[in-house]
């Protein structure tokens, strides 16, 4: 009998997550928690100042503490031609600055000692001359012509300008707005954030100078990718390379680049011949590494009377800091930006983008963002938001008239996606009833009489996950396929490996699910194993909401390989044709007698005892998947909040999340994604930022300046599911990592502003802390920019 | 974060913990919840030579009333116990509203009430309430003990008059005249993060009557605010409307608050005016209710 796909953990099953037996017992395996023999501590001294010429480093009374074996300059990494390393956006970083420190916080030197307390002391014992020079904090002060060149290392690096993008239809765009009845603006900065992953980067690089191998455990989303990028930077010959990532606590994108704390690691390993480890802190972590975001966005809207919208013109200015190390496809240079408006008929629209260096911390591209989709959302949805107001049209009902609608798929959208799946309208309705949008009008009228402010915002999107083809996806030249590869066993029980890189998703849950749902064998029955280069096979790893779609249907195929051969295996034990071979879960039989059948697990062990004759014994494969499309999931978020008109304080009532996902693998897990983004989009709203005062410190180094979240704070959320599967993924999955994070923020933004709406606020920019919104409601102006800094407070 | 290297002694009697003070003659820290200190040694702000931790010495964690009305608090009294703590519901409302803001409920078991007061944070809550309540310290030293008045005790920005060989082994906070009424209320951008402004009123009661008044600031100044001198117009008077208005921004004038990032000094002192009339409103409320 087929088996219940429920009870053996297939499709749809809400399974316990395998990962967590070890992690609630405090059995996981972290970077930090291996212990190689002999194995020495690296700490980085870091640089104090945002912008400064080094004129002398002196480290004679860093090895006069006992317990100190070596000090790394950037002279020494020079002369080994590692001064600087390649990013992944075809610019270079420092490794150890020699000319200048170009951020605050920036890596100078590494002390390799016994302990790291021994680092630590060490390294304040460094003495560092620097020449202070002028710091630029954002990208206004950068765009001035005579501003200080922060890149004076480049060539042909006349400005501190990165990048001047465009895409879309000027022209067309252009007609939209000639043609407008009513044009409607918006400019906002969506803040700088940081993914601050609960654990930090770090790293254990081994080279064994017997074997000529190099081990380097370390915190990866994508061990290949440092595997490829070790083997040119360090000229090794890339199989004596073993990238390990073990347990992640966490990413967010924040381990997806490749820091200068490795690189250093790996030549104080080459140079002790013993194993090096640097595990970087909270506020290394917080100062240093990928953050996401600070963007300023601009735009108008052309719309005509009734609410048709006829096009966009939209710009942004962003701030990479130092370095471009934006880990993205290298076709484009704001990452998927222009996915704004993919949600929305929208008949033109044109994008411009340029992009500055600043003496800030490099990065942009992290925290849950799927490649700025987040800013391009945020933006998308402020933007809707003002322009129904300026229609006087409801919110809701300026959605609906423009969301694409169900039988307008496949769409194009103005930028050129190709959006194919999804109900929107069903997704507002469910949303609206749930939240009493009929009501809320006459709620909030009856509200304001009582001297409250009542609002609600809404946010609907649809966001371009699992990049990607590879037509138009790559990163420095590597296609973004992704793969997986299975084994199965001749008990039938199996092991799965894959190029993605688990931090908390769940995969050793959920890719077993995916094989008990393609072959029957109890998800129990799979080990999934990740992170290690010289075992797994090559893949892009785990970032942009992109496992599910890319290597998920990779495990996929894969299993159908696998049933494809026990398939001839079921025809050989049943001596019959193949031809003549039905399968149900788990169970191959004859079509004419159902009763006459071979389980998958009896294929498995013939395929190790009993072959057929000429049929290669063993039951594995692999598989390649590049992925014919991105994947659309849509949602539609709905906040009730009330704000303390005395203290601007403004408490959330109800949040209701309508998400269509597509086919969700493990609903729990799907769930705790979306309420673990939403979390993350109540942070960004409400009082999480960093910032830097106008010599370049950074404001948010620390947990006392960087707020996360509690419990206690954070509203609950309520959940709702529409089910559109993906047309072309091997079991309809679209991803939903990042789609909380994504279309969350602007539905917190939309409440607050609707509850100051008759005031005549028009914009709150993040974080919306209570001190800007009471400055908003009492003087009826908008708040824009960064909250003030005051140093030493 | 790899702190500077320090020792660290666990001494079993308030005599020897002071003993171990006294020899290392202010290079020694007494450790009571560690919920200040350690941040501080964590992050190289501050390298003690050595730790006199002091939560060994057995008789520190009590809270009591005393049958003269006076409440006394231990050393090693945590936050925690005086959450959901009927004697400081009863006899120091102040103290039991104050209880569940202090920080979050992990720091609350170990953090200590005296250690708060003693680290003199301009942004903590516990000095701010005791400064209401009119509250002193008895310290303990190598001649014995003595006692100090809060206005007296935290002089600035992380300073106490402590000697360095001396401990804060209890806070005291006199009997009331009347019956004792208070609250506390604290704006924060989250559970745990220092506060924008926080506001502790104590008054005691005769009937409807105000017979004593204080209030103190958290946050919204270089140290602790005594806004007691801009409460007294309450004594002797009912609360009112008009009174309340009048305490409200007379109290908001003593706050001393920055600009920063949390807000400008204006919207500072527009929340202790907001908070001073909602905790005066409310008990205008409940003693017209008693009575
Ligand atoms: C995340 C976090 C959030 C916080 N939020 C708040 C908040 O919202 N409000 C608030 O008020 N506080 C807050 N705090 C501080 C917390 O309340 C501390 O517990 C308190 O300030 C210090 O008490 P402690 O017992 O931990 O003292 P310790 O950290 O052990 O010591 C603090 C200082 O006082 C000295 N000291 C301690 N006890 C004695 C003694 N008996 N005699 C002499 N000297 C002594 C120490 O030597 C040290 O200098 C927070 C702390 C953290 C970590």
């Amino acid at each position: 009998m087929a088996l219940d796909e429920i009870k053996i953990g297939g499709l749809g099953a809400s399974r316990r997550r395998v990962e967590d037996n070890r992690f609630i017992r405090g059995k996981g395996n972290y970077v930090d928690d291996i212990v190689l023999p002999g194995m020495l501590h690296m700490e980085l001294l870091r640089s104090p100042l945002a912008h400064a010429r080094i004129k002398s480093i002196d480290v004679s009374k860093a090895y006069e503490i006992p317990g100190v074996r070596l000090v790394l300059t950037g002279e020494m990494m020079a002369a080994r031609n590692l001064a600087w390393m390649p990013t992944l956006s075809y610019d270079t970083q420092a490794v150890l600055a020699t000319d200048k420190v170009r951020f605050q916080g920036q890596e100078v030197a590494a002390v390799i000692a016994d302990d790291p307390y021994i680092a630590k002391d060490a390294c304040q014992a460094i003495v560092v001359e620097y020449e202070q020079l002028p710091a630029i904090v954002n990208p206004f002060q950068a765009m001035e012509s005579d501003s200080v060149v922060i890149r004076d290392d480049k060539e042909n690096q006349p400005g501190n300008k990165i990048f001047d993008w465009e895409i879309g239809d000027k022209a067309a765009t252009d007609k939209a707005f000639a043609e407008a009845d009513v044009v409607s603006k918006m400019e906002l900065h969506y803040p700088r954030s940081h993914p601050s992953p609960m654990e930090t980067c770090g790293s254990i690089a081994d080279f064994n100078r017997a074997t000529g191998k190099l081990t380097v455990y370390m915190t990866s989303q994508a061990p290949h990718i440092v595997r490829a990028a070790v083997a040119m930077v360090a000229e090794l010959p890339e199989h004596m390379i073993r990238i390990v990532s073990p347990d992640l606590g966490g990413g967010f994108g924040n381990k997806v680049p490749i820091y200068p704390g490795y690189v250093v690691a790996i030549l104080a390993s080459i140079l002790t011949e013993v194993p090096v480890k640097w595990i970087e802190d909270k506020t290394g972590n917080l100062i240093s590494t990928g953050f996401g975001r600070d963007v300023y966005l601009q735009g108008e809207m052309a719309l005509r009377k009734d609410g048709k919208m006829l096009g966009m013109r939209m710009k942004t200015i962003s701030d990479h800091g130092a370095f471009y190390a934006d880990a993205q496809p290298s076709k484009f240079k704001i990452g998927l930006m222009h996915s704004a408006f993919a949600a929305y008929d929208l008949p033109a629209a044109h994008l411009e983008s340029v992009g500055y260096y600043t003496n800030k911390a490099p990065g942009g591209v992290a925290y849950r963002c799927s490649f700025r989709v987040t800013e391009a959302m945020f933006f998308q949805e402020r933007m809707v938001h003002a322009a129904a107001n300026d229609l006087g049209m409801d919110q809701a009902e300026f959605r609906r008239m423009n969301l694409v609608k169900d039988d307008m798929f496949p769409y194009r959208t103005a930028f050129g996606f190709l959006t194919d799946s999804g109900q929107y309208g069903k997704c507002l309705d469910i949303g609206m009833k749930a939240i009493g949008y009929d009501t809320y009008k006459a709620e909030q009228a009856e509200a304001r009489s009582r001297g409250k402010l009542l609002g609600i915002g809404i946010s609907t999107m649809t966001e371009p996950l699992g990049a990607g083809n590879s037509r138009e996806y790559d990163i420095l030249g590597i296609k973004m396929f992704d793969s997986a590869e299975l084994r199965v066993h001749m008990t039938g029980k199996a092991i799965l490996r894959t190029g993605a890189m688990n931090q908390g998703q769940g995969h050793q849950t959920t890719w077993a699910q995916i094989v008990a749902h393609e072959l029957g064998i109890p998800a129990d029955d799979v080990t999934v194993e990740e992170g290690d280069t010289d075992t797994a096979p090559f893949g892009m790893g785990t970032y942009a909401s992109r496992s599910t779609p890319v290597a998920g249907a990779a495990v996929a195929m894969v299993a159908r390989k696998i049933r494809a051969k026990a398939r001839k295996i079921a025809a050989h034990l049943l001596e019959v044709s193949e031809e003549d071979i039905e399968w149900e879960l788990g169970r191959f039989y004859v079509r004419s007698n159902k009763e006459r059948g071979v389980t998958i697990q009896d294929c498995a062990l013939a395929a190790y005892s009993n072959m057929p004759d000429g049929m290669e014994p063993g039951l594995e494969n692999n598989a390649y998947y590049d992925p014919p499309n991105l994947t659309w999931p849509f949602a539609a978020y709905f906040v009730k909040v009330e704000v303390d008109a005395e203290t601007g304080v403004w408490d959330v009532l109800k949040v209701v999340a309508v998400d269509d996902c597509g086919v969700r693998i493990n609903p729990m897990i799907v769930e705790a994604q979306i309420m673990g983004g939403l979390t993350e989009a109540y942070a960004m709203a409400s009082m999480q930022y960093q910032t830097y005062d106008d010599q370049g410190n950074m404001i948010g180094a620390n947990y006392m300046d960087y707020l996360l979240p509690t419990a206690w704070e954070t509203p609950g959320f309520e959940l709702h599911e529409v089910v559109t599967p993906c047309p072309h993924h091997p079991i309809g999955a679209k991803g939903v990592g990042e789609c909380a994070t994504v279309a969350g923020p602007a539905a917190f933004v939309n409440a607050v502003v609707d509850a100051l709406g008759h005031l005549g606020v028009r914009n709150i920019d993040m974080p919306m802390m209570p001190n800007r919104v009471y400055e908003a409601l009492t003087t009826g102006k908008d708040i824009s920019g960064m909250p003030p800094v005051m140093m030493g407070d | 974060m790899y702190p500077s290297r320090f020792g660290y002694e666990a001494p079993k009697t308030i005599d020897e913990a002071i003993a171990i003070l006294d020899k290392y003659a202010g290079e020694a820290k007494v450790l009571s919840g560690g919920q200040s200190l350690i941040p501080v040694i964590k992050l190289r702000f501050a390298a003690p030579e050595m730790l006199v931790d002091i939560n060994g010495i057995p008789g520190l964690d009590y809270n009591r009333v005393d049958p003269d009305g006076s409440i006394h608090i231990g050393a090693l009294c945590r936050h925690e116990d005086l959450e959901n703590n009927e004697l400081m519901e009863k006899h120091a409302p102040t103290i039991a509203a104050a209880a569940p803001l202090v920080s979050d409920p992990i720091v609350r078991t170990r953090g200590t009430f005296v250690g708060s007061v003693c680290h003199a944070d301009p942004q903590g809550d516990w000095a701010a309430t005791m400064t209401a309540m009119g509250g002193h310290i008895v310290a303990q030293g190598p001649n014995g003990t003595r006692e100090i008045a809060m206005n007296d005790f935290v002089i600035g920005p992380f300073q106490n008059t402590l000697a360095y060989n001396e401990i804060a082994i209890e806070a005291v906070i006199p009997a009331p005249k009347g019956v004792r009424v208070g609250s506390y209320l604290k704006l924060e951008r989250r559970v745990g993060d220092f506060a924008t402004a926080s506001v502790a009123v104590s008054l005691e009661m005769n009937g409807e009557t105000v017979i004593g008044a204080g209030i103190a600031l958290a946050s919204v100044g270089g140290r602790t605010i005594d806004a007691t001198a801009a409460a007294q117009s309450l004594v002797g008077n009912k609360i009112t409307p008009e009174l309340i208005a009048e305490v409200a921004a007379a109290v908001a004038a003593t706050a001393e608050p920055r600009t920063d990032h949390r807000g400008s000094s204006d919207y500072k002192r527009q929340i202790v005016k907001t908070f001073v009339t909602r905790i005066l409103t409310g008990l205008a409320t409940t003693s017209q209710k008693a009575a």
